[in-house]
């Protein structure tokens, strides 16, 4: 199924490379848009013009979702009789959406209207999977042997990232997934009267279009309540195979479109090498200790003849479902075929070590970005180490660019912890503030295990990946507020960071490479970057884990 | 500023044409080809609809194989899993009264031959399946009530069985509205 991945990738990102080629034509469906956009797409910008063009259209995105989430009850294309969204439930899920992360405080089944599924979500899952892959293109041009006061357009980076690239890989497996048995009409819930003569009522709706692209744009988040792991959102092993290979597609495909566009195969193939070795460190413990079953459970003496089961699937069994669940965190996508809050201790701890490195593969063009932080750190100190210049494709990494890298490195700690330790604060302190759900109803485990739902929550926020442990009861106003914003800052500071990082690079001199630079594309530096991306999230993350699932894991022994 | 808000509203709008319109009614259209028409199959008994095929239902009854425990009782406009930590001292004693009542129906089984599926939630609450060792572990109760030969309900669940994908990926599974649709039609 890996195989296939790369197989795909390939390809796939040789055509994307020659999509973002700056001499490559538009087409009709460009320029119509470019034409009602009233934009020019010849037009050159700087990177400071580009980010400014970037955070204000996300702000129209985040203005017209929200208030579309608060009317919703009222609107049409509501079947099933939906209520509107609260203040803080609308702040954060079009927050949660624009950023592409799709932390989901609601169900789908009753917290969304057709109208809000389509014209919020589903809208918003294109557009902020192409803010991401725009602003990848942003940082190339820092990659290439001139100097450059322009960085690129980036409504012409946004609109062919949806034209050429999100649309048709979307209807691919949107069909895939109709043939399959998900529902794409707009009839509303049926109601049916079963064998043992229970009544049900069965949601469904226009949900393969949007499962579709919850996967390509490694959005995340679910149609219904409980994701990929129902039946109609993900209906057989074959289906998990698509969905799986659809969100793991892009991420690898930018990799290579990048080495494509600045022709450093080499250095693409260290990179694409290192975030691999991060992936099977998480990857191999989770399927052992998922096959292996619950320790606890076998005590009770039943047969685990293929490891654990509370919260997965039959149809997938414990290997797909561990694997998933690697790739859904470290991809930034958040889409489950299976409960986190039940996976094993040891599961948990990988699902949050993927989250927070956040950089193996990572999101939809993001991945990189965040590597790419990492990335200068590993210059700047393995030039230290040897006495040369740190210096990355031929231009140097200064005090600036490390501040700024560093800042973003350590502002995912402070927005982890911090926000842990307020949630923590009130558990303890206000256990009956009036909230929706009050803090001492909070938590659905006891333990080690509720700190680590909390942890969890806000890891995933800040990673902008959108899983959760889903038993924390978080639809109310302290989680809906503090998330939200966790959720914007985890976003758009990665984003600024890198991008600020390369548009300061690239108005510097080109320095050609000679014996006295450092190479960045043997596997000696591909280790180096390694061990900083280890050392940093050790050292942010180890004391938080140890305390919630790592605790857990030594309990059950 | 204000250059950047006027074309990112005619973006916004222009894009939610081809986005939220176009894009799902053109799958809508294309689906009405698919089986079930984009609805989702349905499964009949004498005209009736009693359920949708990939949608799991509530079995606890002696007669039919029942289907795994569901954290939302099979509620399919409500789709949850328990979210129980696998630590959880009351969800192991959760765990553990399941074990019990199915020893209490399913007299003559040892514990050991319980698949853990039968006494865990499964993610969705809404699973509609069943690994052949889940249903076989059934066979003896359902042929002393209804009065079949195991054997003939053996075969019963090695028709409806459906294997790994082209032989080689994923585990082989049983619906089980499909099997107790066939169970009934057995006279």
């Amino acid at each position: 199924m890996y195989g296939l991945t790369v197989l795909l990738a390939i390809p796939l990102g040789k055509y994307i490379a020659n999509v973002f080629k700056p001499e490559s034509a538009n087409g009709p469906l460009e320029r119509f848009i470019y034409r009602v956009g009233g934009i020019d797409p010849t037009r050159e910008m700087s990177w400071k013009k580009n980010l400014t063009a970037l955070l204000t259209i996300n702000a129209v995105w985040l203005a017209f979702s929200f208030t579309l989430l608060l009317l919703q009850g009222g609107l049409p294309l509501n079947p099933d009789g939906n209520p509107s969204m609260t203040p803080d439930l609308a702040f954060n899920t079009a927050i949660s959406f624009m950023v592409n992360c799709d932390l989901q405080h609601y169900s789908g089944e009753s917290g969304l209207t057709y109208l809000t599924q389509l014209g919020g979500i589903t809208f918003l899952m294109f557009v902020s999977a192409a803010t991401g892959i725009a602003s990848l293109l942003l940082i190339v041009r820092s990659f290439l042997p001139k100097v450059v006061d322009t960085v690129g357009n980036f409504y012409v980076f946004f609109v062919k990232a949806i034209t050429r690239i999100l649309l048709p890989l979307s209807f691919v497996v949107a069909l895939i997934l109709v043939f399959n048995g998900t529902p794409a009409s707009f009839d509303g819930k049926d109601s049916v009267v079963t064998m043992q003569g229970d009544t049900v009522n069965v949601s469904r709706g226009p949900a393969a279009g949007m499962i579709a692209i919850k996967h390509i744009g490694t959005n995340g988040g679910g149609w219904f309540g409980v994701n990929s792991a129902h039946p109609l959102e993900n209906p057989n092993y074959f289906t998990n195979m698509v969905e799986m290979v659809a969100q793991v597609l892009l991420p690898i495909a930018m990799l290579f479109a990048l080495g494509f566009l600045i022709n450093r195969r080499r250095f693409t193939w260290v990179v694409y090498g290192v975030m691999t070795l991060g992936m099977l460190c998480l990857l191999i413990p989770t399927l052992v200790t998922e096959v292996h079953g619950n320790p606890a459970i076998a005590q009770l003496g039943v047969s685990q003849p293929t490891g654990a089961m509370e919260g997965k699937e039959v149809r997938f069994g414990p290997l797909a479902s561990a694997y998933w669940s690697i790739v859904t965190t470290i991809i930034s996508t958040g889409s489950v075929n299976s409960m986190h809050d039940s996976s094993m201790a040891l599961s948990g701890t990988m699902e949050l070590l993927g989250m927070m490195t956040n950089a193996f593969y990572g999101g939809c063009g993001v991945g990189f970005l965040n590597y790419y932080y990492y990335l200068i750190i590993a210059v700047f100190i393995s030039g230290l180490m040897v006495g040369r210049t740190p210096e990355l494709f031929g231009r140097k990494v200064e005090a600036r660019e490390i501040k700024i890298a560093s800042i973003v490195a350590l502002l995912s700690t402070f927005l982890v912890k911090g926000g842990t330790a307020l949630a923590v604060w009130f558990f303890v302190k206000y256990p009956d503030a009036a909230w929706a759900v009050k803090p001492s109803a909070w938590l659905n485990n006891p333990g080690n295990h509720g700190f680590s739902e909390i942890l969890y929550e806000f890891t995933s926020a800040n990673a902008n990946n959108g899983s959760g442990f889903e038993g924390l009861g978080d639809n109310n106003f302290f989680w809906n507020y503090a998330t939200g914003i966790v959720l914007i800052l985890g976003r758009f500071i990665p984003i600024i960071g890198p991008v600020a990082i390369a548009g300061l690079l690239a108005q510097k001199k080109y320095v050609p490479e000679s014996s006295g630079t450092l190479p960045i594309d043997t596997g000696t530096f591909g280790l180096m970057t390694f061990a900083v991306i280890l050392i940093i999230t050790a050292l942010s993350f180890f004391p938080a884990l140890a305390l919630g699932p790592l605790a857990e894991y030594f309990s059950l022994k | 500023m204000k250059n950047y808000i006027s074309p990112g509203i005619r973006l916004t709008l222009v894009l939610l044409v081809i986005l939220s319109i176009v894009y799902p009614l053109v799958i809508a259209g294309v689906a009405r080809l698919a089986p079930g028409q984009g609805k989702g199959e349905t499964v009949t008994v004498n005209g009736k609809v009693v359920g949708y095929a990939l949608v799991g239902q509530k079995f606890a009854e002696d007669r039919y194989f029942n289907s795994r425990p569901s954290a939302v009782e099979y509620k399919a406009d409500g789709s949850g899993g328990s979210n129980k930590g696998p630590s959880n001292p009351d969800y192991l004693k959760t765990v553990q009264a399941r074990i019990d009542t199915f020893l209490v129906h399913n007299p003559g089984i040892n514990k050991i031959d319980i698949p853990t599926e039968l006494v865990t939630a499964s993610g969705s609450g809404l699973d509609p399946d069943l690994s052949p060792a889940a249903t076989r572990v059934q066979v003896a109760r359902i042929a002393k009530i209804r009065g079949i030969s195991t054997e003939r309900l053996n075969q019963l669940v090695d028709e409806y069985t459906r294997g790994p994908l082209i032989g080689l990926f994923g585990p082989s599974t049983v619906n089980v509205l499909k099997l107790n649709v066939a169970l009934d039609a057995i006279k």
